[in-house]
């Protein structure tokens, strides 16, 4: 047989595993260029406290999670019951920024559901997330000494997500 | 009748004042060109399939007015997009810039078509070699005029 033949069937199967790899991909994950970047300065009011303000630079000689939500969204609430889990166990200090949302809402939500924060900026008008490049909430940053961001999950963190990238990454970042 | 017709005609009205609560009249018309311009080239991470212009997800409205905003402090449109894509990456871009990830993007195709012509060059010429002229037999000549007698 004519090898020749076996190239427009070799070029299809080829054709056939990039578009099966492509319909595993999540489109909505966009690589961030904000990794290995220094974290967007911020100094927003806090929830809790509107008198007190809570900023990025404050964080700086900790390793710690930059995490966004509102009460508007659905899979934050999915995502909540494992970060008061996640809290509790010490690990990694976890802040908030509980965006475009209403200040009321946002504490009935810690009352009812629990709150993991160490603190939480109250981002009303939306512009910290916007630098930050959030676009589908709840996004989580872990963020090292020095103020890098060195890791960004987009949506909700899973025991996955948890166990095998933030916690390792977490250690070696605090060695 | 003369009722219904001035019921509708309100309903009307009201559905324009609805409308119209998106525009903004106030606007400056030439940063709402450029916005307009600026915007439908850009992509709604929320709702990928569409552009900023045209996406009523919140976020889409909040980029609009930065935008705006921007636009209104005298920044160009080129330091508006550096903004964009330092905060979301080249993918809010609909027209990628061409750099070495993007290569394969803007070259792949010109490289397939000059490949894919190379290959019908060499296949149009190996057939035309096969290709030999030879004279009929006697026989041949005699079976095709009794054919074409028919």
């Amino acid at each position: 047989m004519n090898k020749l033949l076996l190239v427009p069937l070799a070029l299809f199967i080829a054709l056939v595993v990039f578009l099966f790899v492509g319909l595993g991909r999540d489109p909505h994950e966009v690589p961030s260029p904000l990794i290995n970047k220094t974290a967007p300065a911020f100094q927003l009011p806090q929830l809790k406290e509107p008198a007190k303000t809570f900023s990025a630079q404050e964080m700086r000689g900790k390793v710690w999670l930059l995490n966004f939500w509102g009460t508007w969204c659905i899979a934050c609430r999915e995502e909540h019951p494992l970060l008061v889990e996640y809290a509790r166990t010490g690990l990694i200090p976890i802040y908030g920024v509980d965006y475009k949302d209403d200040r009321s809402a946002g504490l009935q939500w810690l009352a009812e559901f629990g709150d993991p924060y160490a603190a939480i900026a109250f981002d009303v008008d939306g512009r910290t997330s916007i630098d930050y490049g959030v676009y589908g909430a709840p996004e989580t940053f872990l963020i090292d000494k020095h103020g890098v961001i060195r890791f960004k999950q987009i949506g909700p963190i899973t025991r996955d997500v948890w166990e095998k990238k933030i916690v390792p990454l977490a250690r070696e970042l605090n060695k | 009748m003369k009722r219904i017709g001035l019921s509708i005609l309100a309903l009307l009205c009201l559905a324009f004042v609805l409308i119209a609560k998106d525009a903004q009249p106030n606007e400056d018309p030439q940063i709402e060109a450029r916005m307009k311009n600026l915007t439908q080239q850009l992509r709604c991470l929320v709702c990928q399939n569409e552009t900023l212009a045209e996406s009523h997800a919140d976020l889409a409205e909040d980029l609009r007015r930065e935008i705006r905003e921007q636009m209104k402090a005298g920044k160009s449109d080129q330091e508006i997009l550096s903004f964009l894509t330092q905060r979301y990456g080249d993918f809010v871009l609909y027209n990628p810039p061409v750099k070495a990830t993007t290569y394969l993007l803007w070259f792949g195709p010109f490289v397939l078509l000059v490949a894919g012509a190379a290959v019908l060059y060499r296949y149009l010429k190996r057939r035309r070699e096969l290709i030999e002229e030879r004279p009929l037999t006697a026989e041949e000549r005699s079976r095709a005029e009794k054919l074409l007698e028919m």
